[in-house]
């Protein structure tokens, strides 16, 4: 069945409809990954945008057992060419059926390099993925200019406390959209993990004596999350160490009087290059994010940066100044992408109080 | 860290003479690094014995030697140049091995001269076996459990230990015979016991066997300060048990999930990192299908040949920016050249698919076996880049220019099923024509990939080219049809043969519905930021990329396609050169190659670069975006000269001679007219298509005759026939392909072999130089030993062959470049061959002149004149040196090919020996081309009948040198009567103890063994030559290479060689 990704500037790309047949409007992000499709597919941070995958073939190695997450999250799917034929030892299915369960629209066979060029030159735009050939682009393009990603923290984040069983430190994980490997991460280091749905009160958070906190990934723009920046502040105020990763680096940001700002297109990938100011040493690190900090906003007595994008030169890292608070921008819980900044779990640990 | 100033005069060590395994990605790599050097002030002295090079010309280099590769000379040029760094990791292993040896004997440190890039501890930690495992097993890497054993029960246990199933591998036999593997104790004891008995030290090598499980590469950098990434991985379609070299390559990998490319990749990044590695390196890897356990294989601590590819497929310009490490910056000083604007401390992010395909000498070696194992064969490869799979395979396989263009170049249709999946278990270079054949009888996935272990993914994507070839077959032709055909790069003639209509149909029916390939940017980055290099590659169905340039006359240049016997490097070198001639003149330069190893396929060369298949549906799309100006042929072989055709009807001007006049050149009648014209004789024949018509012609010529297809490259199928017999097999083998062109057959004439290489303004010729083959003419020029200036021919014969080439050139309206060959008997002079192009000889006679032939030629092709480019026309003076280029062989690496020398080319590589002296000269170019004598001063003679009298005077020779001589009976009785001390030996097939023994025993030097000509005893010997080629003794096979070896092996008191800067030959 023919399907059309129709972009906010009226640009039409003709493909193939994929996974779920229903019309969606979302916002169109790219991601340059070449392996770990399953792992975007999952992560909460994409709920809110539909993503084009950069590398053109797509589902290799079908529907493995590494999902970041209980289901799949973006609002669609863009690729050039879907494996008709799986094949690795952990494949459990295809990826054509697994779109279909989750509910997601797709679009196959999209000249998928061209759309990233005018994502890239016009910056991150609304879309719609449709499979109606009868479109009507005038009565379209007003709603997808129209459209917003919103609250989508409330949407993603988990209705109850859990907990990760552990004999070491006792970590507080906010859940504004976690990736799986956060928590293992730290459960994996011996930490007893509990995750808290992002609304928890600080208050609820700080009567448990966690030894350490974990902010985590998540969707959206960080200032649409008010009342958790409100709760973010507290905790920030308690001496209890804080780890941020992603929205959780840009909550703890605004918190503190910060600015953030939207990227034209945003980094998401397994390729950026990130210094670690510390050491000057380059690691490469997995990114999928839209927002940045800026880091001339907030004051020295404040915080200062730790790490900086080698690529544009924007903020990577914040060391707070003063607290035993660390927040960096990037994933060093991968998946997908390379693992080389996963010695930073290991400095949250050390913030903590060392191996225990 | 900025670069560390105290580094100003670098000494790089190129890899020596093109050899399996070893072959242009060195000379890619050596270049881009020099050049990276030379950016950034510091004075570059070059070392490396192939002239073919261009790493070895004055531009690349200040100080440029051409010299062996020795400890010896490296040192003398130490002393004399005095560096203060030495970059060794940018030569291949010949190159780090040298520098090893002098870091080793301290002679590095005693003339403070430091190894710059990785150090000496590093390499040993990675080359050296023990402390490579030790190494690995520290930071938890693991390797394949092996262990030499010397009886059964060791090894017994040693299998239990690590488990079935178990590789045996007997040290010292030949050709690995007596190994094997075993599946259980039964068949290991069996293996075993027959290994220890065969093995000449009673060991045998159990090693836990990972054969079939995918092989997987990762290009790794790391800096100074311990920055690391990766630069792209590549996952073998072939498994683990075929060499990486001969595999079909994909980058990146499809078949792993961010799972084990992350489990892989960061263990690659310890590897580095423990290993403290600066600059680039290579590990190998062998991974588990149905797990995620590895193995390290190896790691290669310097550029190779895998790091050449993964440059080309990602744009990462690896040995540039190893150079830049070396100096002392970091990953994220050094600016990535394509977007301009990100930083080398990035990994390259692919939006395409690339295949690489090897190059294999099948169609030379007719005789050896085509199985592909762990030793290497190819001599070359394509590569190509599409955004699908399908695509990319199907454009690489065009390129390969073995008469393939789709999964049905190979017949294997006459095989029964069982055969069929028989002949796949011996994995060979048709493989993958096998499997489509299987795949169309309906031969499952699980069978196939049980037999092959070519994980199902890619039996799928072959399955998917079987099956549109059945659509296409079955019809109607829709457009939807054909854009998917197009769309998974079926080409035109293939398409039209498929169904049923021409190709100008389906080109037509494709114009018309606007199927027409467009060209996307090869950006390192996946488009996420604008690059500004113009390096394409095409696809059908997609948005055209390409930016119309219009401001300057544009040129298109062809390349030379894959590295072959008979089209080399040289071919690379003259494409580049022509291409800065032209660039220099004002024009915009555009190159078509497919070659990943080569220099002419960098990025910064031309000012576009075209990563395609060099056919003419594949150049015409090309043609149609650019409409160039003008096209160059000249200068990329045999590989461009075939596209003069196609070009002119595409309405591209030829540049320089036009393409009647190429014709005029291969056709013989035409060329006949032409000679008789000019008086200029050549040697009596005639035109033929079948062995009655060629035996007819044979009977008017008189035995012997030379008997070979019109164009072709490296005298491919040339044969000297003897009698009738001889012409019937001769002409069935050439008649194996159906020939478009008739077969030549010629009076064999014996003379002195001469050649020149002339360029041609139109009414001018300038000849740099006049060579002389050390081989009697009936060897192929390609293998020939060749002397600059020529020794033995007269100043009037000289001018003769100044008259003629004149006479030919102007024939001919040769405008550029032409290459001939003479045969010159007492005063007569015939010519045997003319190429109205640039020749394998140009990089070497441009070299050892100091006349820069190729951009003169250029100049010539654009419309300036000899006279007005500051030269006096006709043959120049000769130099102050003798030059000779030595052919270097690659015949211990295919197995079953028969090594003597006849009219068809089988060298890979060359050397060059230079000196004021030609004895001294012939000395280093033995001496470069690997042959080290004496060692146990022990030589064997069997030649034929008519060479006897000859062997006498040279076994004379060689007697007094102190050699013992064996020979088998006939020789040996030729040699004693003529009071030679000889002692005979039985032949091979005699009795022990016999030749076979002697050569076993490792005691022998030197092996003369000339064949019988004609068909039926050419295979005489043949085991003898492979035997002792594979235990690495030298073999001549022809009474003048003999006398040459002798003759410098007579002078061997020269001690002090003297070192020549060619960078100031003038």
């Amino acid at each position: 069945m023919k399907a059309f990704l129709i972009l906010e500037d009226g640009t039409v790309f003709e493909g193939t409809s994929i996974g779920s047949k229903r019309e969606m409007i979302s916002e169109i992000v790219f991601n340059t990954s070449m392996t770990g499709y399953l792992e975007v597919l999952t992560d909460p941070s994409y709920a809110g945008q539909a993503v084009v995958m950069t590398y053109p073939l797509i589902g290799n190695y079908g529907i493995t057992p590494d999902m970041e997450s209980k289901k799949a999250w973006p609002d669609g799917y863009i690729v050039r060419e879907l494996s008709r034929m799986p094949s690795n030892f952990r494949c459990e299915g295809t990826i054509q059926d697994f779109l279909e369960k989750q509910d997601i629209p797709g679009i196959a066979g999209v000249d998928t390099r061209a759309l990233t060029k005018i994502l890239r030159e016009k910056g991150t735009m609304n879309g719609m993925i449709t499979t109606n050939e009868a479109f009507d682009l005038e009565e379209i393009l007003p709603k997808l200019k129209a459209y917003e990603v919103g609250d989508v923290v409330s949407k993603v984040t988990c209705s109850e406390k859990y907990v990760l069983p552990g004999k070491g430190y006792k970590v507080a994980l906010m859940d504004y959209g976690a990736k799986n490997n956060i928590a293992k991460s730290l459960n994996q280091r011996g930490c007893e993990v509990t995750v808290y749905p992002a609304h928890t009160k600080a208050s609820e958070i700080l009567a448990s004596n966690p030894d350490g906190i974990m902010l985590s990934n998540g969707p959206g723009d960080p200032k649409t999350c008010e009342d958790i920046i409100a709760e973010v502040k507290k905790l920030y105020e308690s001496d209890v160490p804080i780890f941020a990763i992603c929205l959780g680096h840009q909550l703890m940001a605004l918190a503190n009087g910060g600015e953030t700002h939207k990227l034209k297109y945003g980094h998401r990938g397994g390729n950026h290059p990130v210094k670690d100011l510390r050491t000057n040493r380059v690691y490469i690190s997995s990114q999928n994010h839209g927002y940045v900090v800026d880091d001339q906003t907030l004051d020295k007595s404040v915080a200062v940066p730790a790490f900086v994008n080698v690529n544009d030169g924007t903020n990577e890292g914040l060391q707070y100044t003063g607290k035993n608070i660390f927040t960096v921008q990037f994933h060093p819980e991968a998946c997908p992408g390379p693992q080389d900044s996963g010695y930073l779990f290991d400095r949250f640990i050390e913030m903590m109080g060392g191996a225990k | 860290m900025p670069r560390n100033q105290d580094i100003k005069k670098v000494l790089v060590i190129g890899s020596g003479p093109i050899i399996i395994g070893q072959a242009a990605e060195f000379d890619y790599a050596g270049t881009q690094a020099c050049r990276s050097l030379k950016e950034e002030g510091i004075e570059v002295v070059l070392l490396n014995s192939n002239p073919a090079t261009i790493m070895t010309d004055k531009d690349i280099a200040d100080r440029v030697y051409i010299e062996p590769l020795t400890v010896e000379v490296v040192e003398e040029l130490i002393k004399k140049e005095q560096p203060d760094s030495v970059l060794p990791t940018l030569g291949g292993q010949a190159g780090l091995n040298l520098a090893m040896e002098l870091e080793e004997a301290g002679f590095l440190k005693e003339h403070n001269v430091r190894l710059i890039g990785t150090t000496a501890e590093t390499i040993k930690k990675a080359e050296d076996r023990l402390e490579f495992k030790a190494t690995m097993e520290k930071i938890g890497e693991p390797v394949a459990a092996s262990l030499v054993v010397e009886n059964v029960p060791d090894g017994v246990a040693f299998a239990e230990k690590i488990g079935y199933p178990v590789v045996l591998r007997p040290a010292y036999t030949l050709g690995g015979s007596g190994g094997g593997i075993a599946d259980n104790r039964e068949e290991l004891v069996e293996i075993l016991e027959n290994g220890l008995r065969l093995s000449r030290v009673g060991q045998v090598l159990v090693e836990r066997c990972i054969s079939g499980w995918k092989e997987i590469e990762y290009e790794v950098m790391r800096d100074g300060n311990g920055n690391c990434i990766t630069v792209c991985n590549m996952e073998n379609i072939d498994p683990v048990g075929v060499h990486t070299g001969d595999s079909i390559v994909v980058a990146p990998s499809q078949t792993l999930g961010d799972k084990e490319y992350q489990m892989l990749r960061t263990s690659a990044l310890n590897i580095i990192s423990e290993l403290n590695i600066t600059g680039g390196c290579n590990v190998q890897y062998a991974l588990h299908p149905d797990t995620f356990e590895y193995c390290v294989i190896e790691v290669n601590p310097r550029v190779s040949r895998s790091s050449a590819l993964a440059s080309k497929a990602t744009g990462y310009p690896i040995a540039k920016v190893a150079a830049k490490i070396a100096l002392g910056y970091t990953l994220d000083e050094i600016k990535n050249a394509i977007t301009g604007k990100t930083y080398a401390s990035f990994e390259p992010m692919l939006d395409y698919c690339v295949v690489k395909i090897p190059r294999l000498p099948f169609d030379k070696f007719i005789s050896a076996k085509r199985t592909l194992t762990t030793q290497m064969k190819a001599t070359g490869e394509v590569m190509s880049i599409c955004n699908n799979f399908e695509g990319a395979l199907m454009k690489a396989i065009r390129s390969l220019e073995q008469h393939v263009d789709s999964l049905m170049s190979y017949d294997f249709s006459d095989l029964s099923d069982e055969e069929l999946l028989e002949r796949l278990h011996e994995m060979d270079d048709r493989r993958i024509w096998m499997i489509a054949e299987a795949l169309r009888r309906g031969v499952s996935y699980d069978v196939l990939y049980s037999i092959t272990k070519i994980d199902r993914w890619f039996i799928d994507k072959l399955a998917i080219l079987v099956e549109m070839e059945k659509a296409l077959k079955e019809g109607p032709l829709t457009t939807e049809l054909l854009k998917e055909a197009k769309r998974i790069e079926f080409p035109d003639n293939v398409i039209a043969a498929l169904t049923g209509k021409t190709e100008t149909e389906i080109h037509d029916m494709r114009k018309e519905n606007g199927i027409v390939a467009a060209y996307k940017m090869v950006d390192t980055c996946a488009a996420e930021f604008a690059a500004s290099t113009p390096y394409y590659y095409s696809v059908f169905g997609s948005e055209n990329e390409v930016e119309e340039t219009r401001d300057r006359k544009k040129v298109l240049v062809l390349g030379s396609g894959p590295i072959r016997i008979g089209q080399g490097i040289e071919f690379d070198f003259c494409s580049v050169h022509c291409t800065w001639a032209f660039e220099k003149e004002g024009y915009e330069t555009i190159i078509i190659n497919n070659n990943p190893e080569t220099v002419s396929t960098d990025f910064d060369i031309a000012d576009k670069l075209y990563f395609e298949p060099l056919t003419p549906e594949d150049v015409e799309s090309i043609v149609d975006i650019e409409k160039p100006d003008g096209a160059v042929v000249q200068f990329g072989g045999q590989t461009a000269i075939k596209l003069t055709e196609a070009l002119m009807k595409m309405g591209v001007p030829i540049l320089g001679t036009s393409a009647e006049n190429v014709d005029a050149a291969e056709d013989r009648e035409l060329f006949d007219e032409i000679l008789s014209k000019c008086r200029i004789p050549r040697p009596s024949g005639g035109t033929v298509f079948t062995a009655e018509e060629a035996k007819k012609v044979a009977a008017e010529l008189g035995y012997p005759v030379l008997v070979r297809p019109s164009y072709v490259l490296g005298g491919q199928g040339m044969q000297i026939a003897i009698n009738d017999h001889d012409i019937d097999e001769f002409i069935g083998i050439i008649n194996r392909i159906t020939q478009e062109h008739p077969i030549l057959v010629d009076k064999y004439l014996v003379g002195k072999e001469i050649e020149v290489d002339a360029v041609c303004d139109g009414e001018d010729i300038l000849i740099p130089g006049i060579m002389e083959h050390i081989e009697r003419a009936g060897i192929h020029s390609g293998d020939s030993i060749s002397v600059y200036p020529a020794q033995s021919i007269s100043a009037v014969t000289k001018r003769k062959i100044e008259e003629y080439t004149k006479r030919l050139a102007k024939a001919l309206h040769v405008i550029g470049m032409i290459n001939i060959q003479f045969i010159v008997c007492g005063e007569d002079v015939y010519v045997i061959e003319v190429n109205p192009r640039s020749s394998r000889t140009v990089p070497y006679i441009s070299k050892v002149t100091g006349i820069p032939i190729v951009p003169l030629a250029a100049k010539v092709i654009i419309g300036h004149k000899i006279r007005e480019l500051g030269y006096t026309p006709g043959l120049q003076k000769e130099a102050d040196y003798i030059a000779i280029k030595m052919p270097v062989f690659s015949f211990e690496k295919i197995r079953d090919a028969d090594i003597s020398l006849g009219p068809e080319m089988k060298s890979t590589g060359e050397c060059l020996g230079i000196a004021k002296t030609f004895n001294e000269a012939l000395y280093k170019a033995f001496l470069g081309a690997g042959i080290r004598l004496p060692k146990y001063k022990n030589m064997i003679m069997t030649v034929r009948d008519a060479d006897k009298e000859e062997a006498v005077e040279i076994g004379r020779r060689f007697e007094a040198l102190g050699y013992r001589i064996f020979a088998t009976e006939g020789t040996a009785a030729a040699l004693k009567e003529n009071g030679v001390k000889a002692i005979a030996v039985n032949k091979i097939e005699q009795e022990s103890p016999n030749l076979m023994d002697l050569i076993l025993g490792h005691e022998i030097d030197l092996v003369i063994d000339t064949p019988p000509q004609g068909a039926d005893h050419a295979k005489d010997g043949f085991l003898i030559r492979r035997s002792a080629i594979e235990t690495g003794v030298n073999v001549l096979t022809a009474m003048d290479t003999a006398r040459a070896l002798v003759t410098s092996l007579e002078n061997t008191d020269i001690k002090e060689l003297t070192l020549i800067d060619i960078a100031k030959v003038e």
